[in-house]
């Protein structure tokens, strides 16, 4: 069992949970409220020295008691020691813990990429929108296991919202004001994109 | 350590108010005139534009040349890879690994492999782990060139792309030989190979070491002294070692900003402890950094390969258990016992035990982790790719914003990203 583990007790006391080792890995939970400071702690720490943020994922279970889990894999590239860090989420509660983007900025793209296909929000997250399904995606979290294999809308509705889509759906509304450009879009544009309808699907034709 | 011989301050001759002729330096042209209007141009890059290396599509806001923002979208080449994975046996799940990277797809089969083995505590044979040395070396290798040569022809030189392009082709010609597939390999299975290395393959390899460095040495003689290619690549994209580790960069990438972790090194897997190589590491973290790290790493598989087939030893590829590894053909059919393996491995599949495994490998483009979550069934609750390229890119604009557009492209390309990989 890594030594952190015990360092984690001893300094967290009741907000560290279980602690197993599987195929030689350890593998800690720890209390939803207390994930940033147990980790800004497990960074920060000589000793500890777990500088590197190797990948941020999430697993849910088939056995639908058991708690969806957000797990940190952590490393301390100079002991070349890792350490992973569950956090367990009850899908019927709020589906949300803090962002540790602060901590690592490699964290951005793969919290967003756990946002993207499993729904968990992560608080403070600088830009947490879609990732690798587009923005107006409508079918929801790919990889929850209520999602079937070949998405919630039919082949034929895929097509008619993808042949249906707006073209300008393309940029964000952020992008465009970014580059100041709003106030030389056509009027309509601009007030469909303030509603928030692109990629909208016109159903009456 | 990687040092470097060459430091050219590229530059454009000037006449100073007084006359006198002064040298103005690329990348640091005097602001003439700060206020052109302020006027900021939106410029979309790609999906489809051959610079982005693949289906990558790159909004850029730019002040005049200058990037100011630039915000990546990715997710067009998405094929839920991840999803599939959980509908299919252990052994279904390596073909859809060659479509992951699919610049380096042997690699990329060893790491599912040894990452299930992991999962279910499976000892694999010397020979086999020999074996899979080479298909990961064969793979840093074709990947590498890919590389090498495309960010070539991005920053105009389109000759090593040539030469890239060539040697490339003949480790194809070696994995066909060995798998049948130029690209989809599907060459492991759980516990094993699903052939050995035919007959001529051998020789072939060692053919292949014998005359590859020579051509390694002319695009060396090419680019690293070139005034373009170091003009373009040194001082660009830099990232600290810091910067590196806080974006949790990997590989390549990583190493360049002088950062010394290497997966191989580290955390070995496939006995790479007993083989004696090096790892290059840059100290600048610049684009020019990451081709001589690249390029050193070509030497060093090719040191590796000459290792590993040296000591390739006889034996079965198989670990010689029945119930992960198919019986013969010949013995499914004349034998009962034999049949019955056969029977339940192909309509039940190889079940894991309950828990969970993570393995990363060193890939050729960074740490290429694997990591299964097992219920005790045949077919995995979680199947999880960390992709390196991935990561790599979510820092491209820390990296790029405040470079030149033209700066972006070299950036880029500097990431070596296979869009497979980053959008699995």
């Amino acid at each position: 069992m890594n030594p952190s583990v015990a360092a984690l007790r001893a300094t967290f006391g009741s907000a560290i949970g279980r602690a197993v080792e599987l195929c030689g890995d350890t593998i800690v939970y720890v209390d939803r409220a207390r994930l940033v400071d147990v980790l800004r702690w497990l960074r920060d720490t000589p000793g500890q020295a777990y500088d590197y943020l190797v990948d941020v994922t999430a697993v849910e279970y088939r056995d639908r008691e058991r708690p969806l889990e957000v797990v940190y894999f952590l490393r301390a590239l100079a002991r070349a020691a890792d350490l992973r860090v569950k956090v367990e989420l009850d899908p019927a509660g709020e589906m949300a813990v803090d962002s540790v983007v602060s901590l690592w900025a490699g964290a951005n793209w793969l919290e967003r990429e756990v946002y993207d296909m499993f729904g968990v929000t992560f608080r403070g997250h600088p830009d947490l929108r879609r990732i690798l399904m587009w923005e107006t995606y409508a079918e929801g979290y790919p990889l929850r296991k209520d999602f079937p294999l070949r998405g919630r809308f039919s082949r034929a509705e895929q097509v008619h919202q993808a042949l249906n889509a707006n073209p300008e759906a393309h940029y964000s509304l952020e992008e465009l004001s970014l580059a100041e450009v709003q106030e030389e879009l056509p009027p309509d544009m601009v007030d469909r994109l303030r509603r928030g309808e692109r990629g909208t699907v016109p159903h009456s034709e | 350590m990687s040092t470097r011989t060459v430091a050219y301050e590229l530059g454009t001759s000037g006449v100073a108010p007084d006359g006198t002729p002064v040298r103005i330096p690329l990348g640091a042209a005097p602001d003439v005139e700060p206020d052109l209007g302020g006027e900021h141009l939106l410029l979309n890059i790609g999906p489809q534009h051959p610079a982005t290396h693949g289906v990558l599509r790159l909004v850029v806001e730019l002040d005049g040349e200058t990037v100011v923002r630039c915000i990546p979208h990715v997710g067009y080449l998405h094929s839920g890879f991840e999803k599939l994975g959980e509908y299919r046996f252990y052994n279904q799940i390596v073909p859809l690994t060659d479509r992951n990277d699919y610049l380096a797809p042997m690699s990329n089969n060893v790491g599912v492999a040894l990452a299930i083995e992991k999962l279910m505590g499976i000892e694999i044979t010397p020979r086999c782990a020999v074996l899979r040395v080479i298909a990961c070396e064969m793979s840093r290798i074709i990947s590498h060139l890919v590389w090498v040569g495309t960010t070539g022809i991005d920053l105009g030189a389109f000759t090593p792309f040539l030469w890239a392009f060539q040697q490339r082709e003949r480790i194809y010609d070696l994995q066909e030989m060995w798998t049948g597939a130029r690209l989809t390999t599907s060459l492991t299975r759980v516990g094993g190979l699903m052939a050995d290395i035919p007959e001529g393959f051998t020789a072939g390899l060692r053919e292949f070491i014998r005359t590859f460095p020579r051509t390694l040495a002319e695009i060396d003689r090419v680019l690293t002294r070139n005034a373009i290619w170091v003009g373009r690549t040194q001082g660009v994209g830099v990232m600290t070692a810091a910067e590196a580790t806080n974006w949790s960069l990997s590989g390549p990438m990583l190493r360049a900003s002088g950062v010394p972790f290497d997966v191989r090194k580290d955390q070995p897997y496939l006995g790479y402890e007993t083989y004696d190589f090096e790892v290059p590491v840059g100290e600048h973290g610049d684009v020019y950094d990451r081709y001589l790290v690249r390029l050193e790493e070509l030497h060093q598989s090719t040191r590796i390969l000459a290792q590993a087939l040296d000591r390739l030893p006889d034996g079965p590829i198989n670990v010689d258990d029945p119930r992960v590894i198919l019986p013969a053909k010949s013995r499914a059919m004349t034998d009962m016992e034999a049949m019955i393996f056969h029977f339940k491995q192909v309509m039940e599949g190889v079940k894991a035990p309950v828990g969970e495994a993570y393995l990363g490998i060193e890939g050729p483009k960074g740490e290429l982790g694997y990591y299964f979550v097992s219920d005790g069934s045949a077919k995995p609750v979680r199947w999880r790719i960390r992709p390196p390229a991935f990561l790599n890119l979510a820092a491209l604009p820390k990296m790029a914003e405040g470079h030149l557009l033209s700066d972006l492209i070299a950036i880029n390309a500097s990431v070596d990203i296979v869009m497979g990989e980053v959008d699995r």
